[in-house]
């Protein structure tokens, strides 16, 4: 246990450091995109949400199920609907002229 | 690992993967060109880590899990096909989805496992219910007020800051008798009513013009509640993901809070309503220049450079396609036309570029705030559609200012300033503009729509 949570935290410091260096360098021009899609990505919380819905438990079921559907819900909801907006932006941002490389 | 000792590997390979694929989808989306990719490798990692999850072979009962994922499907689309007017409240509700399914599974995990709760663990898990409830409540409000089913004036009074801040302190305590005390599951309730209570609070006192911060603050307050999560359930994917939105929440509060010159708690717990009424007191009735669309098209047509600063009033007037058409009319004639934009321009980070983006408008053609400074100088005219305190000298000028120091487009320093605007009434932010009382000043009054419709026709462009 002890173990396990170290190691957590180390993922959790090396993901933050990563964050910070990949998404300074995220162009303004693309900060709303930049929104939605991690919000898409943040929405992979919907993985425990599965496992709350779907395993079993010996007491507390009904309430596991009940908050776990609804929570899947919501974290689709989230999936769908962010990649979606995201990539709908994505395409209207074109370069200027036909330009030829 | 009794039974399919092989198959806990496979899922534990689809997270892997997935981590990746999300760090690359990141990374990508640095640049336009590759954006889309970033898209497709995010969709591609969550499609891996639902499949495998769904491997699970501690999973009993698929029914519920597939008619939530459907449900969620069906909500899903639609809020992937809003209006790129409605993005920024869309963005608030997607926040509050986020939190609520964070909080959902916090108070779940809480009843399954209390009474035999480490203490660590409980931590964990107070902070993630607690985040997640306040972003829950924090979110809709915001975005009830983005899309005006909410007043958007910020509302204060007297102890504001000392309410909240005891809200949140009192949240604070309780959790911490619960890591002490586990047992007490009676005080679990409390981190969760109180957040929520927080939440909306928190919110009460925010304008209109604090919103890119806001949401940049409840986006990275997501991201924590979701990494926590991440610590209880013991999943590094989850912390990942978690951390990685936590990281860009975090990053675009601070831009957004360094455009505007406020700290956070500024933002937060300032309540900007209150100084400008002070601010507008003083104002007095001096003598502007106006001019006709006819004038306008003129003047615009003899520049050699152009740079359009559009704010949100652009946005309400829906004026970005007739933007473009002065655009094309202008570019047409061999005039140099560049937007300038501010990063606390519109509603949240990035907005005006999604908005100009949609209405076809290059992107290279679309300058943030230190590109284009340095322009001003060389053009003709700067044309303002719907901005105010973002083109206020006062900041730069006058240290009495409310907004003194905040950073600016540098329109005052273009041979002429043109300035749309529906009347002389301050803006939202309730400052007065010395921007307006220039000699290089011209007032265009009017619709923003209308009057680059107008000045469209005058330079013999348009579609009408």
């Amino acid at each position: 246990m002890k173990m396990d949570l170290l190691t957590s935290l180390y993922v959790f410091m090396l993901a933050a450091f990563i964050g910070f260096e990949v998404i300074r360098r995220v162009s303004p021009l693309l900060h709303t995109p930049l929104m939605s899609l991690t919000n898409a990505l943040d929405a992979i919380a919907v993985v425990g949400a599965i496992l709350l819905a779907g395993e079993y438990h010996a007491h507390g079921a009904t309430l596991a199920k009940v908050l776990g559907t609804i929570a899947i819900v919501a974290a689709t909801s989230n999936i769908v609907g962010g990649f979606l907006i995201t990539d709908r932006m994505l395409k209207m941002f074109k370069a200027s002229g036909p330009k030829k490389p | 690992m009794t039974n399919l000792p092989g198959m806990e590997y496979i899922i534990e390979i689809t997270y892997l993967i997935a981590t990746a694929l999300f760090i690359l989808a990141l990374k990508w989306l640095s640049s336009p060109t590759t954006a889309r990719r970033g898209v497709f490798a995010g969709e591609l990692g969550m499609l891996l880590a639902i499949a495998g999850t769904l491997l699970h072979r501690g999973i009993v009962e698929y029914k519920w899990i597939f008619i939530a994922l459907v449900l969620g499907t069906i909500i899903g689309v639609p809020l992937g096909k809003v209006a790129m007017t409605a993005v920024p409240q869309r963005t608030a509700l997607s926040h509050a989805f986020g939190a609520l399914c964070v909080t959902l599974v916090g108070t779940a995990e809480f009843y399954l496992r209390t009474p035999n709760v480490p203490r660590f663990m409980m931590g964990v898990l107070s902070m993630e219910v607690i985040l997640g409830s306040l972003t829950f409540t924090g979110s809709l409000m915001a975005a009830g007020k983005l899309q005006e089913i909410l007043r958007q004036r910020p509302i204060t009074y007297k102890g504001q800051n000392f309410v909240n801040l005891g809200l949140l302190a009192l949240a604070i305590v309780v959790a911490g008798m619960l890591v002490a005390h586990p047992e007490e599951t009676q005080l679990f309730p409390l981190i969760v009513v109180i957040p929520l209570l927080f939440g909306v609070m928190m919110i009460v006192p925010i304008g209109g013009a604090d919103m890119p911060t806001v949401i940049s603050l409840l986006n990275s307050y997501a991201g924590l509640s979701a990494a926590a999560m991440g610590f209880v359930l013991d999943s590094k994917l989850l912390i990942i993901a978690g951390a990685l939105d936590g990281a860009s929440g975090l990053i675009l509060s601070v831009n957004m809070s360094k455009a505007m010159n406020r700290s956070f708690s500024n933002v937060l717990f300032g309540a900007f309503g209150q100084e400008q009424t002070a601010a507008g007191a003083v104002r007095q009735a001096r003598p502007v220049r106006s001019a006709t669309p006819e004038e306008a098209a003129a003047i615009l047509a003899a520049a050699n450079k152009v740079v359009i600063v559009p704010g949100y009033g652009m946005a309400v007037a829906q004026a970005q396609h007739k933007v473009r058409e002065l655009y094309d009319a202008l570019t047409k004639r061999g005039v140099d036309v560049k937007f300038g934009i501010h990063p606390v321009a519109g509603r949240m980070p990035g907005h005006m570029n999604v908005l100009l983006a949609e209405a076809d408008i290059p992107y290279d053609k679309l300058l943030d705030m230190d590109e284009i400074n340095g322009e001003f100088p060389q053009a003709d005219v700067a044309l303002v559609i719907g901005a105010n305190d973002v083109t206020n000298p006062a900041a730069r000028t006058d240290p009495n200012s409310p907004i003194y120091g905040m950073p600016i487009l540098d329109v005052d320093k273009a041979r002429t300033v043109m300035v749309i605007k529906r009347s002389m009434a301050a803006g939202f932010a309730g400052i007065d503009n010395p921007l307006y009382y220039l000699d290089k000043t011209l007032m265009l009054f009017g619709d923003a729509k209308s009057f680059v419709g107008s000045i469209v026709r005058e330079l013999g462009g348009g579609h009408e």
